[in-house]
């Protein structure tokens, strides 16, 4: 993905064989990259939400849902597919007997849920299509338990306006540490019927390059947001402390934190 | 300048031929359109084959560029990027609907339709106007004050595809799709609608294309002096002179 450096010769030539003096922003000393074009350009994204969450609200609206004959044959796995951080190995060679998740942060019933606890959660069952940013879409059914009543049996206290999701996959390794997965979404999409902590897909448990032992599903976004190996949840009243304070793994490296479009 | 040579010199007048909305709208659109195009072949990049349907079949891919798609000096940013292309793409995607709304409702409240909608006389002319324009012979006088019947398909089927261009691309808005469910059914599933998105942007491609040779041929700096301006100049025909 980062051939920029490689190619800045080449691209240069190209731009002058493309007469590109209109078309070539950097050619105008405007560099398309750059942290200031980016961050006017994703003022864009804060207006996206705003419109997109007015026009979903009045009729809490819900994500399509297909017939089993829908279902992808198919599904391509993106991201992790196989952990190997030693912890997540541990817990995968004993079936997720003693995995626990733990549920904390600014909750006044801080729990640790096993997969039987999850299973005994009111649950929902749903055929979505999984869009990713890359372009393209999967279908798949999905049974999970409700977010929401995870969240009520923790008791979330008043201060907390968003929910972070950890997971067990490194995706990028860096020197800080900070290439593991997480994932946080507001109180709106948290308290969303369709919102699941999914730990089947097509009838099946959860395979592991899909996330096992438990996904987050959030069905009116994009797939980034759908965090797999899910390990803890917190309810949190700001995401600034948490990896590069983007409010996710893919937001940190410049990704919209709202992925409703 | 003698009175024998401003005899020979073709008569010419001016006329006010947009109006400062049109010519703003124009501009921005243009940028907008520039902008829109070079991060969207960015954000096709990511995922460089297309097909129709609600998912992806990623066997049997009805387009593919892979694996590497469009070369990155047509793209932007040039580098791969998906994320900046993201950026670029939505803010010009509202500057692109926006300005398209107050263009389209300007076009429909003052009649615009109206200079634009073929006559039945106009479809009788379309050979005959064809090889006009394959002789490069662009009318003169009076003739050259209203569009010709070549212009008027050309620029309709351009105002119409804007629309369907931005429906295309909220279609594959999975928030957008909650909201509205028929706007995917409109186009036969998410992934014909990125299909559509791709083809009808092509079809724009075409246009700007055909338009940006016409501008050439036909007088260049009078023409975008009068997108400019407003003020473009006609050459009297000899004839009526």
């Amino acid at each position: 993905m980062k051939r920029e450096t490689k190619l800045t010769r080449r691209e240069t030539l190209l731009k002058l064989i493309a007469g590109g003096g209109a078309l070539s922003l950097s050619g105008c000393g405007l560099d398309a990259r750059s942290l200031a074009a980016l961050a006017v350009l994703g003022s864009a994204e804060n207006l996206t939400r705003v419109v997109q969450r007015a026009l979903l609200a009045p009729r809490e609206a819900l994500a399509r849902e297909y017939r089993p004959e829908d279902i992808s044959s198919y599904f391509r796995p993106n991201g992790s597919t196989a952990p190997d951080d030693p912890d997540y190995q541990d817990a995968l060679a004993a079936n997720f007997a003693d995995w626990r998740l733990e549920v904390g942060g600014l909750v006044e019933n801080p729990l640790k849920l096993s997969l039987a606890d999850l299973r005994a959660l009111p649950s929902r069952t749903q055929i979505t299509r999984h869009d990713c940013v890359e372009g393209w879409s999967c279908i798949a059914q999905w049974r999970g338990a409700r977010l929401a009543s995870a969240l009520a049996a923790a008791r979330p206290k008043p201060e907390a306006r968003f929910i972070a999701f950890f997971c067990a996959d490194t995706l990028e390794q860096t020197l800080d540490g900070d290439g593991r997965y997480y994932e946080t979404i507001d109180l709106v999409d948290a308290a969303h019927p369709q919102t699941i902590l999914a730990y089947e897909m097509n009838g099946a448990p959860l395979p592991v390059e899909h996330g096992a032992p438990l996904r987050l599903r959030v069905e009116r976004q994009l797939g980034y947001k759908m965090a797999k190996y899910v390990m803890r949840i917190e309810a949190i009243d700001s995401f600034a402390a948490l990896g590069r304070g983007r409010g996710g793994f893919w937001e940190d490296r410049g990704y919209e934190w709202y992925a409703g479009i | 300048m003698t009175a024998a040579a401003r005899a020979l010199r073709p008569a010419q007048r001016i006329v006010l031929r947009h109006s400062a909305l049109t010519r703003i709208c124009h501009w921005i659109n243009a940028i907008a359109f520039v902008a829109l195009l070079m991060s969207g072949l960015q954000i096709f990049n990511a995922h460089p084959a297309l097909n129709f349907g609600q998912t992806t079949d990623l066997a049997k891919p009805w387009l593919s560029l892979e694996p590497n798609g469009f070369p990155s000096w047509a793209t932007l940013p040039e580098a791969q990027d998906l994320a900046a292309g993201r950026r670029w793409h939505f803010f010009f995607a509202w500057a692109l609907a926006l300005n398209g709304a107050v263009y389209l409702g300007d076009l429909i409240l003052r009649g615009g339709f109206r200079r634009l909608w073929p006559s039945a006389r106009d479809l009788s002319e379309i050979p005959r106007a064809i090889v006009d324009h394959a002789r490069l012979r662009f009318p003169k006088g009076d003739a050259a004050l209203s569009y010709n019947v070549l212009q008027k398909l050309a620029y309709l089927a351009a105002i119409a595809a804007f629309p369907v261009l931005v429906l295309a691309g909220l279609a594959m808005s999975p928030a957008m799709d909650a909201a509205f469910p028929w706007l995917v059914d409109l186009f036969g599933g998410r992934q014909s609608a990125r299909a559509v998105h791709f083809l009808i942007a092509s079809f724009l491609v075409a246009f700007v294309a055909v338009h940006l040779a016409m501008v050439v041929l036909s007088g260049p700096v009078n023409n975008v002096l009068s997108m400019v301006t407003g003020r473009y100049r006609i050459e009297e025909d000899d004839h009526e002179a």
